[in-house]
Formats: C-alpha cells, sequence, structure tokens
C-alpha cells in the first residue's frame, strides 16, 4: 500500500510543555483521515509540523515523499490546505480566485483555463463563475474553498474544521465533495468537532494531550471502546486530558 | 402559533418576548417578523447554521441594535425605552469572544463585576462550579487561555451580576464534545436558579437538551416546540440504511426515482421515500432534530 504521511515519534516541544508527545501514524493514499482531538490536544501543532510551517523537536516525518525537516518547500507544493478562516480572497471572483492559486503554485495559463472549467462543472459552480466571493453564501464559500485548496491536484489536502457553522445540508454536500476528490485519489486529511463526520472518515486518530490515544476505523474503535457511537468513544477518551 | 403569539402583552412572566421583529442590512432580510417568548426559567435554544440571523436577534435583545419593525421585551423590559435597565439584569455572552485578552482571568471577573458595581464574593455562589475550574489558571491572561478555557470565563463575566436573563451566542461553537457537554452541564444548573437563558447553537443535537427550541433558517423561524414535539411532527417515515460504501449507495438512491431524500448521517443513509415504500429490508428510525431542520429547509 501507498503511504502519503508516515510519522515516527514526531514531538513538539514549546519550552516545558510537550504539545504533541511521540506520535507516531501513517496515512495511506486516497484514505479519508479524521484527525480528532479535544481543543489544546495538539492538532493544530502536528498539523503545521505535517504542512512544513512548523520545525519539530525531534522525531520523523514524511508527507508526499517529503521530509519535514529538509523539504518544507516541497511538502508545500504538493499539498492543498483549507481552514474554517477562509483563504480567499473576498473581492475577487470564483473563477479570479482559481487562477490566483493556480498562478502561486506554478500551473500553466492553459492548464488553468482549462481545470477552471472542469472544476466548476464538477462543483456545479457554473452560475458563480464570475461572482465576487464576498456575496456568496457561506455554504458556497466553502464549496468554492475546498476547490480552490484542490485546485494545483495535490497528494494531500488538510481540512482544519471545514465544515463549523454550515447549515446540515451544505454540510452533507460537501461531505459529497470530499468523497468525490479521495475517489480521485487524493488523500483527505481533516480535523472536525462533529462526531457524526467522524463516522465518515476510512480511519480516526484521536488526540489526547499530544498523544495518540487511538487509531483505528470508526467501526472498529467503536467495537474496542464498547460504545454505540463516535461521541461516546471520544468522550472516554477525552476526559482524562490535563491539557483542555 | 405566531399570530397569538403576536398578541400577547409585553409585560408579563415572560424572560422574553419578541413581537414581529424584522432587520434588514441593506438588501439583505436579516430578520423576517420574528415572534417567541422564553418563559421565566426557561432554558430556550435558538437553532440555526451561521447567516441565519441568531447574533441579529441577539444583539436586538441586548439593547445594542435597533430592529426596524416589532417589538420585544426582556424580563417585561422594552429593548427601546428601558434598555438602561435592561443592561443592568441581562448577561451577554457574545458569539465572538470579547474578554480583555492582556488581562489575566482574575483581573477580567474583577473589571466586569466593578462595572456592574458588585464583586466576585457577592455572588460566587452562582459562579462557583464554573470558577473553580478556571481558578487554577486565575493569572494567565484571557488571550492564552485554551478555547474551552475562554468559554467558562466568558460564562462568569455574563453571570457576575447575576442576571435574570441570559443570552449566550453560540456558546460551543469550535469547542470540543468533551467541553461542550460541561457546558450543557452548566446550563441546567443554572436554569435551576430561575435564570432565562437563550442560548443559540449551531450543533443540532445539542437541541434535545432544551426545553423548547425555534429552528431558525435565512431570518424565518422554521419551527418553534420542544424538541420531542419537533422530532413528532416529522412527517414521513425515516430508514436508515448502510452498506460497505455509503457513498456509492448515495449516488445510487440519489437517482432512483422512488427515493424522495437521502443524507449521510454518521455511518447510515437516511432515507425517506416517495409513495409507498419499496420491498426491502431497512430499519425505520426517530429522526433526529438534524433530520426536521432538513426537511424543513426544503
Amino acid at each position: 500500500m501507498n503511504t502519503v504521511i508516515t510519522t515516527e515519534n514526531l514531538t513538539k516541544r514549546f519550552g516545558d510543555f510537550t504539545a504533541v508527545d511521540r506520535i507516531s501514524f501513517e496515512v495511506l493514499k486516497g484514505e479519508i483521515f479524521g484527525f480528532l482531538g479535544a481543543n489544546g490536544a495538539g492538532k493544530t501543532t502536528a498539523m503545521r509540523m505535517l504542512c512544513g510551517l512548523l520545525s519539530p523537536t525531534s522525531g520523523k516525518g514524511l508527507v508526499a515523499g517529503f521530509d519535514i525537516y529538509k523539504q518544507s518547500d516541497d511538502i508545500k507544493r504538493n499539498i492543498g490546505y483549507m481552514s474554517q478562516k477562509f483563504s480567499l480572497y473576498e473581492d475577487l471572483s470564483v473563477a479570479e480566485n482559481m487562477r490566483l492559486f493556480g498562478g502561486i503554485y506554478g500551473m500553466s495559463p492553459k492548464n488553468i483555463i482549462s481545470k477552471t472549467g472542469e472544476v466548476l462543472k464538477e462543483l456545479e459552480l457554473n452560475n458563480e463563475r464570475n461572482t465576487l466571493v464576498k456575496s456568496l453564501p457561506l455554504g458556497i464559500k466553502q464549496k468554492v474553498s475546498f476547490a480552490v485548496s484542490i485546485f494545483h491536484t495535490p497528494k494531500i489536502v488538510f481540512l482544519d474544521e471545514p465544515t463549523g457553522g454550515v447549515d446540515p445540508v451544505a454540510r452533507r454536500k460537501f461531505w459529497e465533495m470530499i468523497y468525490q476528490a479521495a475517489e480521485k485519489g487524493i488523500t483527505i486529511f481533516v480535523t472536525t468537532h462533529y462526531m457524526d463526520e467522524a463516522e465518515y472518515c476510512n480511519r480516526v486518530s484521536i488526540m489526547v494531550d499530544g498523544r495518540i490515544e487511538a487509531l483505528d476505523s470508526p467501526d472498529k474503535l467503536k467495537k474496542t471502546f464498547h460504545a454505540g457511537n463516535m461521541d461516546d468513544v471520544f468522550q472516554s477518551l477525552a476526559r482524562k486530558a490535563k491539557n483542555s | 402559533m405566531a399570530m397569538s403569539d403576536f398578541n400577547l402583552p409585553l409585560s408579563g412572566s415572560w424572560g422574553v418576548r419578541i413581537s414581529g421583529i424584522s432587520k434588514k442590512y441593506g438588501e439583505t432580510q436579516a430578520l423576517s417578523n420574528i415572534s417567541f417568548h422564553v418563559n421565566k426559567g426557561e432554558l430556550f435554544g435558538l437553532i440555526g447554521p451561521d447567516g441565519a440571523g441568531k447574533t441579529t436577534l441577539f444583539r436586538i435583545l441586548t439593547t445594542l441594535l435597533l430592529a426596524d419593525k416589532g417589538i420585544a421585551s426582556v424580563n417585561g423590559l422594552d429593548v427601546v425605552k428601558q434598555y438602561r435597565e435592561i443592561r443592568n439584569i441581562a448577561g451577554y455572552m457574545p458569539g465572538k469572544f470579547s474578554l480583555y485578552q492582556d488581562l489575566s482571568v482574575q483581573e477580567n471577573l474583577d473589571f466586569f463585576a466593578n462595572v456592574f458595581n458588585t464583586s466576585i464574593e457577592e455572588n460566587y455562589d452562582l459562579i462557583r462550579d464554573i470558577y473553580i475550574q478556571i481558578e487554577p489558571f486565575k493569572n494567565r491572561k484571557a488571550g492564552k487561555l485554551s478555547g474551552g478555557m475562554k468559554q467558562k470565563l466568558a460564562l462568569c463575566c455574563a453571570l457576575i451580576h447575576k442576571p435574570l436573563v441570559l443570552f449566550l451566542d453560540e456558546p460551543t461553537t469550535g469547542v470540543d464534545p468533551v467541553s461542550r457537554k460541561e457546558f450543557w452541564e452548566i446550563l441546567k444548573r443554572l436554569k435551576q436558579e430561575n435564570i432565562s437563558i437563550l442560548v443559540s447553537t449551531p450543533y443540532m443535537d445539542e437541541a434535545t437538551l432544551c426545553d423548547r427550541i425555534a429552528l431558525i433558517q435565512s431570518g424565518k423561524i422554521l419551527s418553534i416546540a420542544t424538541p420531542e414535539q419537533i422530532i413528532k411532527e416529522y412527517p414521513q417515515k425515516l430508514f436508515a440504511i448502510r452498506t460497505e460504501n455509503n457513498y456509492h449507495l448515495l449516488k445510487q438512491l440519489r437517482k432512483d426515482p422512488q427515493v424522495n431524500s437521502v443524507y449521510i448521517f454518521g455511518e447510515y443513509l437516511h432515507v425517506t421515500f416517495k409513495d409507498d415504500v419499496p420491498n426491502i429490508e431497512a430499519k425505520e428510525i426517530t429522526p433526529s432534530v438534524e433530520d426536521c431542520f432538513i426537511q424543513l429547509m426544503e
């Protein structure tokens, strides 16, 4: 099997505080991987290291085949990132945002044009093509944000609480887009506070106080913890936390 | 429901009364003709996504914004004419963290106590359960607290003057499931102090923790009732189906002319059918508030 993320004892300390404590895990190609944990458990710190934005204190990490210490620029070129805070330019239209991000990632103008047409059609955004991002409803913005994050066909896309605040229908449509991207071989690394969304992942890890305390498919985790749903699994693990 | 509400007098034994409130920002109708009431000592949930108008309504009720139309009162006090009195008896926790980031936990509490002419000691009973959880960090700057701790400090500050009515605008957004659960346990205890609580949330699973809820979308109320009643009113038979690959099943069901609606819900797909339920073996289930919200949106 093809792995796109591998970490070995990855650790980050800030002074006396160990934010991420020797985490080791693998994420496979095309997998939807849920990265869960309470506030303050170390998710964001771990994610920033994997995205090449923060240098680890110790341990090893390979993302998209690149070393997180020495090849952080290569990592950035090969991943996509989307957070609940929009990374889109509000004063640009949907298509202009795509052109800008495509250009930043070094795509050729011809490639950008064909890809824009393809993405707009696939995500049913043709009517919004020339609309300024600031005048789009939240659900559509989120869709565009996702489209832009995978515009350069990254190997992995990191989604940091992508569905916070959207209505229940838009939230489900968003997950259908995630499935669609995963089917095309893009690996999805996603954090969420919605426990029903944890069920949509192929595998889920749960971080507590900087450590990965559990990692498995939702079904197996529920069996292991004798829990009816992922919320119960999460509650039984995260209740022990000291850092939150 | 809305019409009969409209005719009730504004003063009386209500924590909050809202009649025909509308508000427009430019071309955007943020609220259209909203009417409901919160009983004294009731825990009332305003459930809806971002952009539904929840914050606009909170700002009108906390006397920070004027409505275009309609009237509202808080504990019998008019939000326009008696705004000063309301500010003394209402506690407000805005959606955006609004405490002083550069002040410590202790300094923030002292500051709010001072503003309201009281002291931490005076109403200590009310905040004790929450305060002891943040006490170990009392010298830490508010800006350096974790999300869950910030929430608890903000709630302490909103309670410091022992308000009669408490307005909580999305207190649990972005907070992990454990802290969310703790927060709702705190609200249940506050209810017993006979404080009227209006709380908003985008998390549908929190709806069942309220006495009554209003489902709100695009400035309009979709439904107001107890969570049990809203679930009872779900008009169709709802089925849960799962296979190895739910995404493939979802795509197939979308194409099936007999299928009325299909949505992913955790490990299952929730499906309703158009006329007669086809000859399949599926488990009929009780809808959740989230199912009801989706159905009412359609």
